[in-house]
This record gives C-alpha cells, sequence and structure tokens, in this order.
C-alpha cells in the first residue's frame, strides 16, 4: 500500500479530531450556558471558570465550545458550496473546453480579480447582512472559483488519458467518464484543496466577523468573539487568548491533516 | 458489401485527418494536416504493421480509424463491431482509482447486457487468459509492473470480444524479456479468440517477429506496403532502407 501514516497526519488527525469532539459537545452540552450574564464581569480563569469570564459576566469556555461548533459549521458549508460548485464549473469547462471554458474561466478571472473579502462583503450587502446563512453563501460564492481552477486543471490534464479514451471506445458517455472514471482522479487533488480552503474559509469567517457583518448576536463564531474581545484586552486578556489560541489550533489542525494527506498520496513517510 | 470485401475487417479508403490549432474564441483556429491520403486494407485473421518514425502520423492514423478523429477526407469502413485500443503508455491506460478486476469489468458494466454472475465469470476467464496471477485481480495501478499492466489493457481491450485491435506501439515501453512475452500473447490471443490486428511500431525487429504484412508511413503518408518478407527482403524506398539500416 502506497497510502501510509505519517507524522503530519497522525498529528493533524489528533488536533482536527479533538476539536471536532469538542465542537459536538458544545452544540449539545456546554458547562455554563454561553449566553447567561451572571458569573461576574471579567474574572481570570479559575477552575470553575476555565477560561475566564467576559464583559457580561458570561463563560468563556462555554462560549468557545459554542462558538467552535458555530465556526466549524459556517466554514465547512462554505468550502462545501465552493467545492461543490466549483468542481462542477471545473468538470464542465476542463473536460469539454472550447467556448464554454473560455467565457467561464474569463469570468473566473473577474471573480478573482476582487480581493475576496471585498467581494464578500459586496455580496452579503446585497442578501442582506447579519444573518448566518448569507455569511455561508457569500463566502462560498468566494470560495468557487479557486476551486473550479483546482479541478479544472485536473479535468483537463486527465481528459487525455488513455484509460478516459479506452473507456470512451467502450462507448461510455460523458456523465459516466466525469464522475466514475475522472470524479476519484481528481479528489486526490481536490482533498488538499479541501483544507486549505477550510482554513481560508474559518480566516475568512473570522474576519467578516471580526467587522461586524457576520454572525451576530446571541449566535457566537470564534470570529465574533475575537472581535469582542479586542476592547478587553487590558481588562480581560484571556478571552482574545483562549479564542484566538482556538481558532490557531483550528487551522493549524487541519493544515497538518492536508499536509499529511499530500505526503500520503506521494508516499512520504 | 461485394464479395471479395468478405474477407477484410477494415478498409481505409483515401483519408486525410489532422488537427486544428490555436484561436482565440473559436475563432482563428489553424489546420494542420498530418496524414495525407492513406488508404489500406486490413484482412480478417491478419496482423498488420505499421511502421515509421516517431511523428509520421502513426497515432493519428489510429486515432482516425477508431473515430476519435474526424478525417477530413476520405472514408473509414468497419467491417467488424467495436474496435479495440492497446496504447504504448500502459501508465495511464489504467485509472489509478481503480483495481484490475475493475478496469476489465468497466467495459462490460457500460455494455450492460450481463448480469454480476455472468460478467465475474467473464472477467476472470479473461484475465487468467492474459496471464495475470489471481493475487494481482485485486490490485491498483501502481502496485503492478508494465508487464502486468499491459496484460490488463490487454483483457480490458478484450473482455467485450473484439475483432479488430489496434496496438500502438504496446511493448516499446517494456523490458525486451516481457516485450517478448507479450508479443507471444498477442499472437497467441490472435489464434484463439480470431483477431486481426494493426501493430504500429517503430521497432521493425518487432514488425518482423509478429506481423503477415507491414505498411511502411513517412510524412503522414504510406510510401511502402507489402508482406514481411517482400519489404524486409527487398525495400523499394530509400526510407524503407533507411529504417531497416537503423535497425540493424
Amino acid at each position: 500500500m502506497k497510502k501510509r501514516m505519517n507524522g503530519y497526519l497522525l498529528a493533524g488527525l489528533i488536533i482536527t479530531c479533538t476539536i471536532l469532539v469538542v465542537a459536538l459537545i458544545g452544540t449539545f452540552w456546554t458547562p455554563y450556558s454561553p449566553t447567561a450574564m451572571q458569573y461576574g464581569k471579567f474574572q481570570a480563569p479559575t477552575l470553575a471558570h476555565l477560561f475566564g469570564t467576559d464583559h457580561f459576566g458570561r463563560d468563556i469556555f462555554s462560549r468557545v465550545l459554542k462558538g467552535t461548533g458555530t465556526t466549524l459549521f459556517i466554514a465547512l458549508l462554505t468550502v462545501g458550496i465552493g467545492a461543490v460548485v466549483g468542481t462542477f464549473i471545473g468538470a464542465v469547462t476542463g473536460y469539454f473546453g472550447g467556448v464554454v471554458d473560455d467565457v467561464l474561466m474569463r469570468f473566473n478571472d473577474a471573480l478573482t480579480a476582487f480581493p475576496s473579502i471585498l467581494l464578500a462583503l459586496l455580496i452579503i450587502s446585497l442578501l442582506g447582512p447579519g444573518k448566518k446563512y448569507n455569511v455561508i453563501l457569500a463566502l462560498g460564492i468566494v470560495f468557487i472559483p479557486s476551486f473550479a481552477r483546482v479541478t479544472r486543471t485536473a479535468f483537463a490534464s486527465l481528459r487525455d488519458t488513455n484509460y478516459v479514451t479506452s473507456a470512451r471506445l467502450m462507448g461510455a458517455g460523458n456523465a459516466r467518464i466525469l464522475l466514475v472514471h475522472l470524479l476519484p482522479n481528481v479528489l486526490r487533488v481536490l482533498l488538499p484543496a479541501f483544507t486549505i480552503g477550510f482554513n481560508n474559509a474559518v480566516l475568512a469567517e473570522a474576519s467578516m466577523s471580526f467587522l461586524g457583518i457576520g454572525v451576530t448576536p446571541p449566535d457566537a463564531s470564534l470570529g465574533y468573539m475575537l472581535s469582542e474581545a479586542q476592547g478587553m484586552l487590558k481588562a480581560g486578556p484571556w478571552y482574545a487568548i483562549f479564542t484566538g489560541l482556538t481558532i490557531v489550533l483550528l487551522v493549524f489542525g487541519v493544515g497538518l491533516l492536508g499536509e499529511g494527506m499530500q505526503a500520503a498520496e506521494k508516499g512520504v513517510e | 458489401m461485394t464479395e471479395e470485401n468478405n474477407n477484410l475487417v477494415l478498409e481505409v479508403k483515401h483519408v486525410s485527418a489532422g488537427y486544428k490549432r490555436g484561436g482565440f474564441f473559436g475563432y482563428g483556429q489553424k489546420y494542420k494536416e498530418v496524414i495525407h491520403d492513406v488508404d489500406f486494407v486490413v484482412h480478417y485473421g491478419e496482423i498488420l504493421g505499421l511502421v515509421g518514425e516517431s511523428g509520421t502520423g502513426k497515432s493519428t492514423l489510429a486515432k482516425t480509424i477508431l473515430g476519435l478523429m474526424e478525417p477530413t477526407k476520405g472514408e473509414i469502413v468497419h467491417y467488424t463491431k467495436r474496435p479495440q485500443m492497446i496504447f504504448q503508455d500502459f501508465h495511464s491506460s489504467l485509472n489509478p482509482a481503480y483495481s484490475a478486476w475493475w478496469s476489465v469489468e468497466e467495459p462490460l458494466r457500460i455494455f450492460g447486457k450481463y448480469d454480476a454472475e455472468e460478467r465475474e465469470r467473464r472477467v476472470r476467464e479473461m484475465l487468467t487468459r492474459v496471464g495475470l496471477q489471481e493475487e494481482f485481480f485485486a490490485s491498483k495501478p501502481d502496485e503492478l509492473s508494465g508487464g502486468q499492466k499491459q496484460r490488463v489493457n490487454i483483457a480490458a481491450a478484450l473482455i467485450r470480444r473484439p475483432r479488430f485491435i489496434i496496438a500502438d506501439e504496446p511493448v516499446s515501453a517494456l523490458d525486451v524479456t516481457i516485450q517478448a512475452q507479450i508479443l507471444k500473447l498477442l499472437k497467441q490471443l490472435r489464434n484463439e479468440l480470431d483477431l486481426s490486428y494493426l501493430f504500429i511500431s517503430h521497432d521493425l525487429n518487432v514488425v518482423y517477429q509478429l506481423c503477415d504484412r507491414v505498411l511502411v508511413m513517412k510524412d503522414g503518408r504510406i510510401v511502402e506496403q507489402g508482406t514481411v518478407e517482400e519489404v524486409y527482403n527487398n525495400p523499394k524506398e530509400e526510407y524503407t532502407r533507411n529504417l531497416l539500416e537503423a535497425s540493424k
């Protein structure tokens, strides 16, 4: 077998799985209510309040548990939209080529030419700000071009391989060639792109919430919490530190995962 | 169909073909003709060699015959159903995502006329026939040797029982000892399964071992054709003599 476990992959799996479990727990249970404001303002971390409390007297650990879930949810859906639509566009343009390819990819270039945050801002102002699903949709659209580009290259390079030619000679239709013959091979390229995209989505959501156009209270996402925390760096530095660390850990873990998968693909130890 | 055509598997009638290149949004494409006025037949049961240096249009001719490219002039008449191709680059002939078994079964799935049990019987029979050991049936391409991959390719090409095979340099990327095994296999399969081959090669020694008749191609044209003995012992064209000289 070529696919072996390696250090990156193992570390990435451990970190990511831990965070997933934490987020899952946070969705259903938190030690305190993440929105209750009754635990005393600006308390430093103690055993009762592991990450301390914030300016409203809310338990930060509970908020981080809950917020991680929100952030993961947004990031996954965002990348999901980008990957699915992007792969579809990449398949159509890369496989069929021709005028469709020219038109769609020039449109893609135009989208890429915008700074992604600006583009997301634009889309959100069109859709109406302050709704979680609008954030997801806006970021999802922003993520389409990069996935389209990656998968287009993959589909285009695989289109003329002998096994595709053979399948065509056997009478396989385009749908079968695209879905059965090419997609599994494109997924190998897509997985690392997916992890990178996921991290960008986490950071993009954080930036959007930080700018005040992401999720709104009472929803808590890590990015929103970080924007809250910046006003109280002196009074309660633990808020920013623990929230920031969680984001870093999440991004780091998934980054390792992507690195590990690429290494496993190449068969490197 | 006239009486004399009954023993033909393929007729290539004055065929020209080429590629379109460049262009912007479909405009301004340039056409470059690669093969010019190619005219020959393949008889039932024969192995017809096609030799020539690389870049003379041998593979283009193969693609045109298989319908992967449209001829710009002339006509191609098939007297058998669904001819298949065996490729030189056997690495990219097998889908890396799937096992040897899957690749051989896939043409039957596409065909769609056999149930799972019948497919399994046919795949097992064919993989055994091409000499792949059972322990490699479930192997992915990157776990197979070059010779094994080419055996799987041959099995996949033959599983639907075509009568005519185009083999484009099927052994030139293999070690000499493996080459001999695959050539022997191709010959044996021809007899067992009533096949005819168009065997494309730049290696005149291989063609001499395997083929009944031979076509010599130069710059997209057939410059000489005849039985292997005729062409090898008494080449009419300067180009053929040079090719023969170079392969000694």
